[in-house]
């Protein structure tokens, strides 16, 4: 019997991290460009016009969603070698689960480059990001879930276009604006010491856009991937 | 087993399968000759429920195109990309395949698949290792480890050499053996009419010349095809 969606969802993600965990190509290329842009803030950085915790959080999502993109663009460049995607087309099983299992792996994805720009946010900019670890990673996965659920169905339907490269970003970008300003506020809020019901706020917020863009997405995915 | 009533696919204004009716049972085998762009591809794609009809219909393994899970689950395809993933060993690949489809004792069948095509040896290395005829070895048994009832084979026997040409003839043979439908797309006549039961041509998307039995000359229809490529008869 063909595996439920979950679980072919987990297969395809396995397979997925297989292969990046081979190659390492995409994740080097996102971990270099952010500490990368870490550097460039800082080196731009007046600190006696603008305070680091002011700074920081808008450092550190610009940062998650411009290298989030790099890992979002191989998400479907794996499959279209040799028509690998075809296996997954041709295999008995539900279409969303291709892409619970491509967003799966993007996520883990997010999430270690996350793992890598949080500390040296921290290094350079001196903020107490660490302090605050279970806090600003219920933030970061939250934000990530969105991004990750918007930027995988962009990466199926731009991967089949030859600009695929310029095409993702610009159909990504104006998408990642509502889960990229509640995650900046929450977590500026978070470094300021804000009241905790501050902070509540901007996750509800983030937690709506989780759900409708995943619930929307999954609904759409099917219908980029047909020929 | 296979069964199409005036089959056909547009993309635009672009017809690239018109009009095809056919009908194979358990144990058929059709080999089916073409030029490049005659459409053989495409109708191979809509009976692998890869792609949509736009014109008439259809049934594979007793399920309508263009099907669903219920179809895939009864084919195997395979196509002349390799499908595989490099950074994967040759076994991976072929497990994934058979974990996809709910094969019981996946590694175990994708060990017995990659056996049949004479692949065991290299069955973990990467699959970008591997040369060409070894990759379509693998690709061979990734499509076949379901023991699928309907096989679409386009192209198969490109880059194998000798040996591999004859593991994948003696397998097709075991196959039709066993009562699995299969298409067969080649450019090799006589490789193709020694394989199979039925006959066919397409040109410009159209299903020209359909006949049966498995005594067919390959000298004769090599001239009966160049007659129907090249004159349009």
């Amino acid at each position: 019997m063909a595996p439920n969606t979950l679980t072919a969802a987990f297969l395809i993600a396995r397979k997925d991290l297989a292969i990046e965990f081979r190659t390492r190509t995409a994740f080097f290329s996102a971990a270099v460009f952010a500490l990368l842009g870490i550097v460039i803030f800082y080196f731009a950085w007046d600190p006696t016009a603008v305070s680091a915790i002011d700074l920081a959080p808008g450092v550190l999502w610009a940062i998650f969603t411009f290298s989030g993109l790099l890992g979002l663009q191989r998400s479907f460049g794996i499959e279209q070698a040799d028509r690998a995607i075809d296996t997954l087309l041709g295999a008995p099983i539900p279409r969303e689960s291709i892409y619970l299992g491509k967003a799966m792996a993007n996520l883990v994805f997010v999430a270690a480059v996350q793992v890598v720009a949080i500390p040296a946010v921290q290094l350079f900019y001196g903020v107490p990001l660490l302090e605050h670890a279970w806090a600003l990673a219920s933030i970061a996965l939250l934000a990530a879930v969105g991004l990750v659920a918007v930027g995988t169905l962009f990466s199926a339907m731009a991967v089949n276009t030859k600009l695929a490269e310029m095409l993702l970003p610009v159909l990504s970008l104006p998408f990642f604006v509502p889960i990229v300003i509640p995650a900046a506020q929450a977590t500026a809020r978070l470094l300021a010491g804000r009241p905790a019901d501050e902070i509540v706020g901007w996750l509800k917020l983030l937690i709506a856009f989780d759900i409708v863009f995943v619930a929307a997405c999954m609904l759409a995915f099917p219908f980029t991937i047909e020929e | 087993m296979i069964a199409a009533r005036g089959l056909g696919r547009r993309f635009g204004g672009r017809v690239a399968v018109s009009e095809v009716s056919l009908s194979l049972e358990a144990g058929d085998c059709l080999a089916l000759f073409g030029p490049n762009g005659a459409g053989k591809t495409t109708l191979l794609r809509m009976l692998a429920g890869l792609l949509r009809p736009t014109e008439g219909g259809g049934s594979v393994a007793g399920v309508a195109l263009p099907g669903g899970a219920e179809l895939r689950a009864a084919v195997g395809y395979i196509s002349h990309a390799s499908m595989l993933y490099g950074a994967l060993s040759a076994r991976e690949n072929v497990e994934l395949t058979a974990r996809l489809f709910g094969v019981r004792d996946p590694r175990e069948q994708a060990v017995r698949a990659l056996e049949r095509m004479e692949m065991s040896e290299r069955a973990d290395t990467p699959v970008r290792l591997l040369s060409r005829g070894m990759q379509q070895r693998v690709s061979i048994a990734r499509a076949t480890v379901h023991d699928p009832r309907v096989v679409l084979l386009d192209e198969p026997f490109t880059g194998l050499d000798d040996s591999g040409s004859a593991a994948l003839a003696a397998h097709i043979a075991s196959l039709r053996a066993a009562g699995t439908t299969m298409v067969l797309v080649t450019h090799q006549i006589a490789e193709g009419l020694a394989l199979a039961t039925h006959a066919a041509i397409m040109r410009e998307g159209a299903l020209v010349r359909l006949e049966k039995g498995e005594t067919m000359d390959p000298s004769t229809y090599l001239g009966v095809y160049r007659e129907h490529v090249t004159h349009g008869a």
